[in-house]
């Protein structure tokens, strides 16, 4: 029988799977090479780069670079790393928090505007942020909030996609049963969420909160009309300023510049990747 | 008494889900309706916010819609993305068929999918500023590379012609994109019941009548949600159109969301227009949300009241 099933399997000949391997391998490559050219000429002084820009051995001007960046005195990386930090870090923890409240709501109860309430999640699913930021941003200057966090942070505490994944996760995998025997032994209700259901949904908070950071972190639009001071910028904001005359002519530095804002993600994304894979996939099957 | 506890418990439904609400209708319902309220007012210059309606309230979408700006944004935003999701589809689906298929067995699986999908996760600004370092002129690597292989004799200047500028963008897209859809696919054929395959393999299907009879229609629900969540991603282009060449040239890749962001922030601070040109583009959104909003709605309630009913049930036979 096992003979039989794996001979029924037959492969495909050896030409066309030579042909499937040098197609992936070629994506590959073209996903890599960016990321490679990048980070050999980081290490590259300006003449070096006008002679040859493709190159695959790195040189000896990484600190020199350095320093370049460093006296122009307009991009400041750790700055930037900062406030992307505390931002994306408030963020996730709002989003992920308080959308898994909120679908524990929508799971758990069953309340009279449950339905309405999911509907109006789902509606709000695919709007983007950008559409709404006029008026958004004409509500924080009112406020005399711009080049306040907050504004990008509390947000996140209405993220209709989160919960709406959330509450995927929690319908086959949440078992009821236990919350009602906690509430038999008379826990509170808020108890019960931080200290039996929190724990219970922990995987699919973590995957949703790597997500939710790396999408904070990457964001443009917002930060780069609500953030004016300099000492605000963030991340992407700060790379826009590489593209500034001041770096017209400073290859190596500009392309340092560009390592040093994706060298988290790089750090994150190298040790994390196996999980946001999955976490993708998982999203797919869900959503 | 089991009726009065399971009614009082319904109230904690609307306590949790308080915060959301709070914040939903601060930064979501509250900004929506009021950038649609800009629309339809005189609301421009830098630091206004006093602002009164107009005469004719449809003036700022007809002066929206009638720009020549306005469309070649709206046009150009359909064709980079068109550009784009042909042949991001075209490989995801490629992939998804050689990786799911037991006939190919491609070996280091794992690696290809976590470099495919890197690109995405990258910061998108990073990426604008990086291809336009890579593309530019005339040291470049991009030229560097074309001259050594003996493509081009010459340094070409990607930047100046509006074709290869639109062709960079959607390259991007593609090159940041395909490889997230291919794992969604992947995902996906990997939850078809495996009992269509085996019967095809049975009938001795070959591998493309297997894919194009059972695997795509099996996918269609999923091939769907990509193609609308990637159409709204398409139509909020903004990142990378602005970092790389900031619509240029020559307007060749302004977007939409470029075009909002230079009437409202860079320079002119006509707010008006932007909103209403903001609500033409939630309009067209909220046409596609609708599409995927009816694809989810049905199913998903039928297994949330099954699973309650069976509780309840269960409930009742502890009582008894």
């Amino acid at each position: 029988m096992h003979r039989n099933s794996l001979a029924r399997v037959k492969r495909v000949s050896t030409p066309v799977h030579i042909l499937m391997y040098a197609v992936c391998i070629f994506f590959a490559i073209l996903c890599l090479l960016p990321f490679v050219v990048m980070l050999v000429n980081a290490t590259r002084n300006t003449y070096q780069v006008q002679q040859h820009a493709f190159s695959f051995v790195p040189s000896k001007y990484l600190m020199n670079n350095f320093k370049i960046l460093n006296e122009k005195d307009t991009f400041h990386p750790l700055t930037g790393f900062m406030n992307s930090m505390i931002i994306s870090a408030g963020t996730t923890i709002c989003a992920v928090y308080f959308s898994t409240l909120t679908a524990y709501a929508l799971v758990a109860y069953s309340w009279k505007l449950r339905g309405a309430f999911f509907s109006l999640i789902l509606a709000f699913l695919m709007i983007p942020n950008q559409v709404i930021s006029i008026g958004f941003y004409q509500m924080v200057y009112k406020v005399h909030m711009t080049n306040n966090y907050l504004p990008l942070i509390l947000p996140a505490i209405a993220s209709p996609s989160m919960v709406f994944f959330m509450r995927q996760y929690m319908i086959p995998s949440l078992p009821l049963e236990i919350v009602e025997s906690a509430r038999v032994d008379g826990c509170h209700e808020f108890r019960i969420f931080n200290q039996i259901v929190i724990p219970m949904v922990k995987p699919a908070m973590a995957t949703q909160g790597i997500f939710c950071f790396v999408a904070s972190w990457n964001q443009l639009f917002l930060p780069q009309i609500l953030l004016t001071h300099k000492e605000k910028y963030t991340m992407p904001i700060m790379v826009s300023l590489l593209e500034g005359d001041i770096y017209k002519t400073e290859y190596g530095a500009v392309y340092l510049g560009l390592a040093l804002t994706i060298l988290p993600l790089f750090l994150v994304y190298f040790l994390l990747s196996k999980y946001i894979i999955a976490g993708v996939a998982l999203g797919g099957v869900k959503g | 008494m089991k009726k009065g506890k399971s009614f009082s418990y319904a109230r904690y439904g609307y306590y949790f889900s308080i915060p959301f609400i709070v914040a939903f209708v601060i930064f979501w319902l509250y900004p929506i309706l009021y950038t649609a309220i800009i629309g339809f007012t005189d609301l421009k210059g830098l630091g206004k916010t006093s602002f009164k309606f107009l005469t004719d309230p449809l003036q700022n979408f007809k002066t929206v819609l009638t720009s020549a700006s306005f469309k070649t944004a709206l046009r150009n935003t359909v064709v980079i993305w068109v550009i784009n999701f042909i042949p991001q589809i075209t490989f995801a689906l490629l992939f998804t068929a050689w990786f799911t298929s037991p006939r190919c067995k491609i070996r280091g699986q794992g690696f290809f999918k976590i470099v495919f999908y890197m690109p995405n996760i990258m910061t998108a600004a990073t990426v604008a500023v990086l291809f336009q370092a890579l593309f530019s002129y005339p040291t470049s690597p991009m030229n560097d590379l074309l001259v050594k292989l003996g493509i081009i004799s010459s340094p070409f200047n990607f930047q100046v012609s509006k074709l290869s500028a639109k062709l960079v963008v959607a390259f991007i897209q593609f090159w940041m994109w395909y490889g997230y859809t291919m794992i969604i696919l992947i995902s996906g054929v990997l939850g078809i019941n495996p009992e269509g395959f085996e019967a095809a393999e049975i009938d001795g299907c070959t591998s493309a009548q297997t894919f194009f009879r059972i695997t795509i229609p099996c996918l269609k629900t999923i091939l769907l949600y990509t193609t609308i969540t990637a159409m709204i991603g398409g139509l909020n282009m903004y990142d990378i159109p602005r970092l790389y060449l900031n619509g240029g040239p020559d307007n060749a890749t302004l977007t939409t969301n470029v075009y909002i962001y230079n009437q409202a922030f860079a320079g002119s601070y006509m707010y008006n227009r932007a909103a209403a040109a903001s609500l033409i583009m939630l309009l067209i959104i909220a046409v596609c949300s609708v599409a995927v909003f009816r694809m989810f709605r049905e199913k998903d309630q039928r297994s949330v009241d099954r699973r309650r009913r069976r509780l309840a049930a269960h409930k009742e036979v502890d009582n008894a």
